[in-house]
C-alpha cells in the first residue's frame, strides 16, 4: 500500500448511477422550427408510406412498399426485388453509412439531432408530455408531489396518449410487411395472424418504452455510433458548441468584467440529454442545437448579438480563444474573435475519401441496377452419374436447368447449346416442346423459377476429350441471346 | 476491496480504489436500470428452466411438458396430414397419369428423388448411376426388366428373386461350370463369343467355336443375337453397356458361376404413393422408355 499522499476519506460509493429524470424545457427558435420540420417529414413519410397503392396487375400486391416475407418479394413502386437480389438492399445500406459518415464529418452528428427515430419520437413524446403535464417546471412540481386525482389523471392521459401513438407506430411497422388495409382490419377483427400480433404488441411496446422512458439513456449506454463517431469529426466538422471565450467569466448581465454568459441555465434546461454544453464537447451531446435555440432567447433579451452557443467548428473555436486571450470581457473582444473565423474547408482528406467511395458504391449499385435482367438461367450438371453410357457406345449427360421470370407475363425460349465440339450433340429437354429447328423451346412460368431437366447426348463414335466447355444459351422469339450459363460436357477417360 | 479511493485530479471522478501494479481504475457507474436488465436476465433463464426441459435427467421435462423431439413428430405428422390429398391422388393414379400431370409429375420427381436417396441409392448410387458387380445403372437406356414406368413400378413393388414376394421377377441362369454343363474350354470360347457380340472379341477363331455353345445354351434367353429378353431379365449382350464390366475374365467367371442381382420387394415397405413418385423419379433419370 502507498503512503504517499493522503487516503481521502471517501464515503463509500456505488458503483452504480441512478437515473436521472431530464425535465427538457420548450424552447422555440429558428432550429425547433427545423426540427419540427423535420420531425413532421419523416413521421409523415414514416405512417403514410405503407398507404400508397401502386398497381402490378392481377396476383400482385398493389402496396407500393412492400416487403412480402411469405412469398420472398421486396416490392418498391417499380422495383421488384427477389431475395438473391438483397445485395441492393445492402447496397442502400452501405450508402447510407457512408452517407452518415460524410454528414458526420461536414456537419457533426445531424443524424442523431435531427433524423434519428430515437430522436424523432422521443420528441414527439415529449410533445406529448408538455401537452398534457406542463413544461418543465409544472412536470417537476407533479413529480414531486404525493399521488392525487390530478396527478393520476395526468398520468393517465400522458401514457394513454403514449401508448397510442406507440400502437401506431408499432402498426406502421406491421405495414412494410403485409398489406396495411388487411393487416388494419384484421387487428380489429381479431383476424391477424398470431405472429403480425406478436409484432405489432413488441414495436408498440419498444416504442413507448424507448421514447417514453429510456430516452437519453439510449443515446448514451445503448447506441454504438455515440462511441465511434468521433473518428468522423475533426476540427473543421460544425458542432454545437459553447463559445467559452466569449461567455467566461460567466457573472450577471449588468456585472462589469464578465462575459456574455450570464448563467441562466436556459441551455441546460433545454437539453433532451440533460447535459451541460459549456462544459465542451461530450459524449452525450446528440447536437440536436436546442441551447443554441434557449441562448439566442437569452441574448435577444439582453440586446446582446446571438451566437454564444452555435454550430461552430472547433478550429474556429481555438481562432477566437487565440486571438482573445488576453483580452477582458468587452464589445471588442466579440469583435475580434469574430473577425478570426474561417469559413471551414468542405474539401478534406476524410471528405474526399468519403465522397469517393459514395460515389464508387453509387455507381456500382446503378450499374447494377440498370444492367438487372428480367431472365435468370441456372445450369446445374449431375454429378451422380458423372456421365451415362448409352447401350449403343453414345454418352450422355444431364442437367438441371433452372429459369427464373421477374416479369409477371409467361415466356418462352429456345434453348440452345454453344461451344467448340458441341455441334452434334443433341440437346432434349424432358417434357418439352422443340421448335422448328428442333431446339427445345422452355416455358418459364411468372414471377418464378421453372426447372427443366435437360440431357445432352454425344452420339455413338464421336471421339470428344474427356471434358469440354459448353455454354447454355437462351434465345428469344427473334433469335437474341436472353441468358446464359457455362458448363462441362464430361465423357470417358481418354 | 477497495481501499484507498481517490480523486482523479484531470477528470475530477473518484477511483474505484483498486490498483493493479500502480494502475487505478476510474469509477464510471454503470446505470442502475442495466443492472436491473442484467437480473431480469436471470429470472428469465430461471424461468425458462423451470418451464422446459433445461437439466439432462430423464424426467425432468418442465413444467410446459414440452419436449423437443415429440414436437418435431407432430410437426411431421403435421406435414403428412398436409401432404396426403397429394399422396392420395399419387396412389390412384397409375404412373403414366402422373407423368402426363405436369403438377403431379414435379411432385413425384421431388418426392421420388428422397424416396430414391432413402431406400435405392444403397446399391444402385445417388442420381442411379450404379455400380459395377451387379447393381445396373438407371440412367442409361439399357433395362433388364423392362423401362416402362408400368414395368418400373412392377419391379420396385415385387422386387427381383427375393423369398418375399411370390411375384417377384424371378429367371436363373445355369452355373454352367459349377453344374459341369460345360468345360472350361467352351466357356472360354463362348465369353469369346458374347464379346464378339458387341465387336469386342480378341480372339475370332474362339469365338467362332463358341457360336455352337451359345447357340445351344444360351440362345433360349439371351436371344440368337444375344439380343436379351426383359420377360426373364436376361440381359442384352449385344450392347455396350456391361453390368458386371467388359473383361473377358469377368464373363467367364460369371458364365460358370452366376451372381445373379436380388432386390427387395418395397411394395411391402413403402406405400403405393411412394412406389409411384418412385418409378415416376427412375424414369425421369433419363433411360425411361
Amino acid at each position: 500500500m502507498s503512503h504517499i499522499g493522503a487516503v481521502e476519506p471517501e464515503q463509500p460509493q456505488s458503483l452504480y448511477a441512478d437515473h436521472k429524470k431530464v425535465y427538457p424545457r420548450a424552447v422555440s427558435g429558428r432550429v425547433r422550427r427545423v426540427k419540427w420540420a423535420v420531425l413532421i417529414l419523416l413521421l409523415g413519410l414514416y405512417y403514410i408510406v405503407p398507404w400508397l397503392r401502386w398497381d402490378r396487375g392481377p396476383g400482385a400486391p398493389d402496396q407500393a412498399v412492400l416487403v412480402d416475407m411469405s412469398h420472398a418479394r421486396l416490392f418498391f413502386f417499380w422495383i421488384e426485388l427477389w431475395p438473391q437480389e438483397v445485395y441492393f438492399l445492402t447496397g442502400i445500406l452501405v450508402l447510407a453509412a457512408i452517407g452518415l459518415f460524410a454528414a458526420t464529418s461536414l456537419f457533426g452528428r445531424v443524424w442523431c439531432g435531427f433524423t434519428c427515430p430515437q430522436t424523432v419520437w422521443t420528441d414527439l413524446f415529449m410533445w406529448v408530455e408538455r401537452q398534457i403535464e406542463g413544461d418543465r417546471n409544472a412536470r417537476m412540481k407533479l413529480d414531486a408531489q404525493p399521488m392525487s386525482g390530478h396527478k393520476l389523471m395526468l398520468k393517465s392521459a400522458k401514457h394513454a396518449a403514449w401508448l397510442l401513438i406507440a400502437a401506431v407506430t408499432g402498426g406502421a411497422w406491421i405495414m412494410y410487411f403485409v398489406d396495411a388495409p388487411t393487416f388494419v382490419r384484421g387487428v380489429f377483427t381479431g383476424a391477424a395472424s398470431l405472429q403480425a400480433y406478436f409484432f405489432f404488441g413488441l414495436f408498440t411496446v419498444t416504442t413507448y418504452t424507448l421514447a417514453g422512458f429510456a430516452r437519453e439513456q439510449v443515446c448514451t449506454y445503448m447506441c454504438p455510433w455515440p462511441r465511434f463517431q468521433g473518428a468522423m469529426l475533426d476540427d473543421q466538422s460544425y458542432v454545437v458548441s459553447y463559445r467559452a471565450w466569449r461567455g467566461e467569466p460567466r457573472g450577471k448581465a449588468k456585472a462589469d468584467n464578465v462575459g456574455d454568459c450570464v448563467d441562466c441555465g436556459a441551455c441546460v434546461h433545454v437539453c433532451p440529454t440533460g447535459i451541460d454544453i459549456r462544459d465542451g464537447q461530450q459524449l452525450e451531446c446528440i447536437g440536436c442545437g436546442l441551447c443554441v435555440d434557449a441562448c439566442n432567447d437569452v441574448m435577444r433579451k439582453l440586446h446582446r448579438p446571438e451566437g454564444l452557443i452555435a454550430f461552430e467548428t472547433l478550429a474556429n473555436i481555438a481562432a477566437s480563444t487565440a486571438a482573445t486571450q488576453s483580452m477582458p470581457a468587452c464589445a471588442e473582444r466579440l469583435e475580434v474573435g469574430m473577425k478570426v473565423r474561417h469559413v471551414p474547408k468542405l474539401i478534406r482528406s476524410r471528405t474526399i475519401l468519403y465522397s469517393a467511395v459514395l460515389g464508387v458504391v453509387a455507381a456500382i449499385m446503378l450499374g447494377a441496377f440498370l444492367l438487372r435482367e428480367t431472365v435468370g438461367l441456372s445450369v446445374i450438371r449431375d454429378r451422380a452419374p458423372l456421365f451415362v453410357r448409352l447401350s449403343d457406345g453414345g454418352i450422355r449427360n444431364a442437367y438441371t436447368i433452372k429459369m427464373s421470370n421477374k416479369a409477371r407475363e409467361v415466356a418462352h425460349y429456345a434453348l440452345v447449346l454453344e461451344g467448340a465440339n458441341t455441334a452434334r450433340l443433341q440437346v432434349v429437354a424432358q417434357n418439352a416442346q422443340t421448335d422448328a429447328q428442333g431446339r427445345p423451346v422452355l416455358e418459364t412460368r411468372p414471377d418464378g423459377i421453372t426447372e427443366w431437366r435437360v440431357l445432352v447426348t454425344a452420339p455413338a463414335g464421336l471421339a470428344l476429350p474427356q471434358s469440354i466447355p459448353v455454354s447454355f444459351r437462351l434465345l428469344d422469339a427473334a433469335g437474341r441471346p436472353v441468358a446464359r450459363h457455362d458448363s462441362v460436357f464430361l465423357g470417358p477417360e481418354r | 476491496m477497495p481501499t484507498k479511493i481517490e480523486k482523479d485530479a484531470i477528470s475530477g471522478q473518484n477511483t474505484t480504489g483498486h490498483e493493479w501494479d500502480g494502475l487505478k481504475e476510474l469509477n464510471t457507474p454503470l446505470p442502475r436500470w442495466w443492472l436491473y436488465t442484467f437480473y431480469a436476465c436471470i429470472l428469465f433463464a430461471l424461468v425458462w428452466m423451470v418451464m422446459y426441459p433445461s437439466i439432462p435427467i430423464r424426467g425432468l421435462t418442465g413444467v410446459t411438458g414440452y419436449i423437443a423431439r415429440e414436437a418435431g413428430t407432430a410437426e411431421l405428422a403435421e406435414a403428412r396430414t398436409r401432404a396426403e390429398p397429394m399422396m392420395a391422388r399419387l396412389r390412384a393414379a397409375t404412373p403414366a397419369q402422373i407423368a402426363a400431370d405436369p403438377e403431379l409429375r414435379a411432385y413425384a420427381i421431388a418426392g421420388g428423388r428422397v424416396a430414391f436417396a432413402n431406400n435405392c441409392a444403397a446399391c444402385h448410387g445417388a442420381g442411379g448411376q450404379g455400380a459395377t458387380g451387379g447393381y445396373p445403372t438407371l440412367a442409361d437406356d439399357d433395362w433388364l426388366w423392362g423401362g416402362t414406368l408400368a414395368d418400373i413400378r412392377t419391379t420396385i413393388t415385387h422386387g427381383i428373386r427375393n423369398q418375399d414376394d411370390d411375384e417377384a421377377r424371378t429367371s436363373v441362369m445355369p452355373r454352367f461350370l459349377g453344374d459341369g454343363m460345360l468345360n472350361r474350354a467352351q466357356i472360354q470360347d463362348v465369353a469369346q463369343h458374347v464379346l464378339g457380340l458387341s465387336g469386342l472379341a480378341t480372339d475370332q477363331a474362339a469365338a467362332a467355336r463358341g457360336a455352337t455353345v451359345f447357340a445351344e445354351n444360351c440362345v433360349s434367353c439371351h436371344g440368337e443375337q444375344g439380343e436379351g429378353n426383359q420377360e426373364l431379365g436376361a440381359p442384352r449382350l449385344s450392347d455396350r453397356i456391361w453390368l458386371n464390366g467388359p473383361d473377358v475374365r469377368t464373363i467367364e467367371a460369371f458364365i460358370s458361376n452366376p451372381r445373379l442381382g436380388v432386390m427387395p420387394a418395397f411394395g411391402q415397405r413403402l406405400d403405393g404413393a411412394t412406389i409411384n413418385m418412385l418409378a415416376v423419379y427412375v424414369h425421369s433419370l433419363g433411360g425411361g422408355r
